[in-house]
């Protein structure tokens, strides 16, 4: 199982399962984080702490935990 | 004639209009470009964290604007969501102006959604169709407007454009019907709702909202629509199709979550009217600007010494530049004050002017430049968008000590005043967090501390080292929060670690017109407080420091004087006679009785004083310096200047000691009530004064006597 959090900076993914639910779940499919979304990792934080990926037009800084927790396959 | 015309009014109305978008879509500057409010505007989420009321006229009409904190969606996942939320269902108002970013189109129209299926009025602003323009995007409006059955109107808040046309939309709304927005599901979705639809028509359920909408929110289990239908006689036969229904939804979007269902209905719904509507040329994927820049800004390696270096670079402008007018400040302070003092014949009022009054407000207004420049550093780390890419860097060692990667922005807004950070720390979603960055956000050395630290800084070091000192000060007192905020979550603030999820804005040019009106109202509002807390408090010092007088004590120097032989024994004993009676006033006993207290920190009692003064405001420190070292200063050096007196009366180490007081302790009265108010219970306000004075009271010991082993 590939996560969000095992991407390289560049990489574009497609997302398969947000395996979260509540508060947290609702932050990222507001955000457009959800099934069959497109997103690319721009960036990472020094030692990778936090990532940043592009939406659409909407770039999101979230921490590897968060990204660990959004599956997702290689497009 | 003009009575009569006053005395016909005209009929107005008045319309109350709530502003709702997703976090920095424009709502705020919009409000500003249609009323001559000057709301906050920054670019970064999380600006606008309270609701705020502007009122103004157009026509015929009283308008009654609300600013509502940005929502990205109907959750209530922080607290200004929550404010916006609760203020959408519950409050009173006419319509809905939903402001969304026309760059961005898709996302935004997620909350639109929402927003459809409120029994509202609404009209939905495209914001920053100057940017879209340029950006090669083009938006069919009127498209847009029959498709959604609500009107959209294109507008630019930074331009002006359009927003006549809004208002006019605003108020033809306001005359007519409600809208019929043309939500559309997928077909199972669909039949879903019509079969609840069919139901509470049957049972000629009353309500104020449609029954689709209804139906809708039932659907998605909109907590506010169960609990009005919960009492509801029909419930009982309702809850069981209502079953059913989540059910059928769940298993088309093969997901065990209807929530997440209906987001994947209304994206798609979305996508389909912004392929409808919006026209971009020139689709060839390229870098965007914002990327090329960020490819430096939140580089790995780069990102955090960049950042250092800005930070670095503005304390050495502060003080570079701050230094040059402050000599004509200064000059024209003593000026003032000879010349004012030349005028008043009773030496008593005189002395409460000149050494109460102006010297005290001199003091304070001396380090007007350096505050200008310290707001002008973060108006433009606020409107750049840089404010969130920081955030980003430094959420991993931020979270190494126990802070969320977004309780920067509250810290940084904390070097300007404490009272909005404690305010922007709203911006937290975990109440845990929230209090940890509260009781961390008085590290952050406020403007009003700045006076203080030019000030010693200036008076032990030259003038090409201050800045440096300036930036270590800064840093130092960061640095001291973020293992103060270890130490709290370690004890106080236990908890499991809340996510970190951001959205991060384009970058932007920030107008110099928005810097400039930022800037001002800042510096008005520092000036005001010079006025009038400041001055009331110089006076109030000045009292203190003057009385009771002591006719015996003014005699016996009085007649040694005379009899003084040369003109220096007379000038030493005048001196003597000064201090002497300093001490004996109410002032001088306070400082005498609690001298012992701060005896270990090297302080002397004037010190001592200024310290305890300054817990109603910092700048009262400089003041209540300024006031004493006037009073009790040497006639005969050449300067008057507070630095010289400062360099001079005070002996190195225990400035140092004084400086990290300063830092830690409480920041002022007015700033202790809102953190109250903000943490939610006094027991926290004793906490923090507790936890500051004795962390400031440790450290500047420690500080002391580290400083007189090496020095
Ligand atoms: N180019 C452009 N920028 C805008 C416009 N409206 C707002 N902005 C910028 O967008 C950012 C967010 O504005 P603000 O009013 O604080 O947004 P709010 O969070 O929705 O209240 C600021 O940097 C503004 O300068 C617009 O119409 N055009
Ligand atoms: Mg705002």
């Amino acid at each position: 199982m590939k996560t969000l959090k095992d991407c390289e900076k560049a990489c574009r993914v497609k997302v398969l399962k947000l395996n979260t639910s509540g508060d947290l779940k609702q932050r990222l499919i507001s955000f457009g984080i959800m099934k069959e979304s497109v997103l690319e990792v721009l960036e990472h934080a020094p030692a990778k702490s936090t990532i940043e990926v592009k939406i659409g037009k909407m770039r999101i800084a979230l921490r590897a935990q968060e990204a660990e927790l959004i599956e997702v396959e290689k497009v | 004639m003009s009575e009569i015309e006053k005395q016909c009014p005209i009929t107005a109305n008045h319309i109350k209009v709530a502003l709702v978008g997703q976090p920095n879509v424009g709502k705020s500057m919009l409000i500003n470009s249609v009323s001559n409010a000057h709301l906050h505007v920054g670019n970064f989420s999380g600006v606008t964290v309270d609701k705020t009321e502007v009122l103004f006229d157009y026509k015929d009409y009283h308008f009654t604007v609300v600013d509502l904190p940005g929502t990205y969606a109907f959750t209530d996942y922080t607290i200004e969501e929550r404010v916006t939320h609760d203020y959408l269902c519950a409050e009173d108002y006419d319509i809905i102006i939903n402001v969304v970013d026309a760059t961005n189109l898709e996302k935004n129209l997620q909350l639109t959604s929402e927003l459809l299926t409120m029994s509202k009025k609404v009209i939905i602003a495209l914001n920053m169709i100057d940017e879209a323009e340029k950006e090669n995007i083009h938006i069919d409006a009127e498209y847009m407007s029959e498709l959604l059955g609500v009107p959209c109107v294109k507008v630019s808040a930074a331009t002006k454009m359009g927003i006549e046309d809004l208002i006019d939309a605003v108020i033809q709304k306001h005359e007519s019907d409600k809208n019929r927005p043309k939500l559309v599901f997928s077909e199972p979705v669909e039949e879903e709702i019509a079969q609840i639809v069919w139901y509470l028509d049957k049972h000629k359920f009353q309500s104020e909202n449609s029954y689709r909408n209804i139906a809708i929110n039932l659907l998605k289990n909109n907590k506010k629509t169960y609990e009005k239908l919960h009492d509801e006689p029909i419930w009982t036969e309702l809850q069981p199709i209502l079953i059913e229904a989540s059910r059928h939804i769940e298993l088309h979007h093969d997901s065990d979550d209807v929530k997440e269902a209906f987001a994947e209905e209304y994206a798609s719904f979305n996508r389909g009217i912004v392929a409808e509507v919006l026209k971009q040329e020139n689709t060839k994927e390229q870098k965007t600007l914002t990327e090329k820049i960020d490819n430096i800004l939140i580089h790995p390696l780069f990102g955090i010494p960049i950042f250092l270096f800005f930070m670095w670079g503005l304390f050495q402008l502060t003080f570079e530049i701050g230094a040059i007018p402050m000599e004509y400040i200064d000059a024209f302070f003593i000026w003032l004050g000879d010349t004012i003092g030349a005028t008043i014949g009773n030496a008593d009022v005189r002395s409460l002017v000149v050494d109460g009054i102006i010297a005290g407000v001199g003091a304070v207004v001396l380090f007007v430049p350096n505050i200008i420049i310290l707001f002008i550093g973060i108006a433009l780390l606020e409107s750049t968008g840089y404010m969130s890419r920081v955030a980003f860097l430094l959420d991993g060692f931020f979270h190494k000590f126990g802070l969320h990667g977004q309780s920067f922005i509250p810290l940084v807004t904390g070097f300007g005043c404490s009272i909005p950070a404690y305010m922007s720390a709203r911006i937290l979603k975990n109440d845990r967090d929230r209090l940890l960055t509260l009781f961390i956000i008085g590290f952050m050395s406020c403007g009003a501390r700045l006076p203080v630290y030019v000030l010693f800084a200036g008076a032990f070091f030259p003038q090409e080292m201050a800045g440096s000192v300036l930036f270590i000060i800064y840093v130092s007192g960061a640095m001291l929060g973020l293992v103060a905020a270890k130490v709290l979550k370690l004890t106080a603030f236990k908890g499991v670690d809340e996510p970190f999820v951001m959205e991060m804005p384009k970058y932007r040019l920030p107008s110099v017109k928005l810097i400039w009106h930022t800037v001002l109202t800042k510096t008005m509002m520092y000036l005001k407080k010079a006025g009038t807390f400041i001055a009331g408090a110089a006076m109030l010092v000045w009292f203190l420091s003057n009385y009771p007088h002591n006719p015996t004590l003014q005699e016996e120097y009085w007649t040694k004087i005379e009899k003084a032989s040369s003109e220096s024994e007379k000038i030493h004993l005048q001196n003597r006679l000064d201090e002497a009676l300093l001490e004996q006033s109410y002032l001088g006993t306070i400082g005498k009785f609690s001298e012992p207290l701060f005896a270990p920190l090297g302080f002397d009692w004037k010190m001592s004083v200024a310290l305890q003064t300054g817990l109603a405001a910092k700048e009262v420190v400089v003041s209540t310096l300024g006031v004493l070292y006037a009073l009790g200063s040497d006639v005969d050096s050449e300067s008057d200047s507070l630095t010289t007196a400062i360099s001079e009366n005070i002996p190195f180490a225990s400035a140092v000691a004084f400086i990290v007081v300063i830092m830690i302790y409480l920041p002022c009265l007015a700033a202790s009530i809102v953190f109250t108010r903000e943490a939610g219970h006094i027991k926290y306000f004793f906490y923090l004064l507790f936890f500051t004075s004795l962390v400031a009271y440790i450290m500047a010991f420690i500080a002391y006597n580290i400083t007189l082993m090496v020095a």
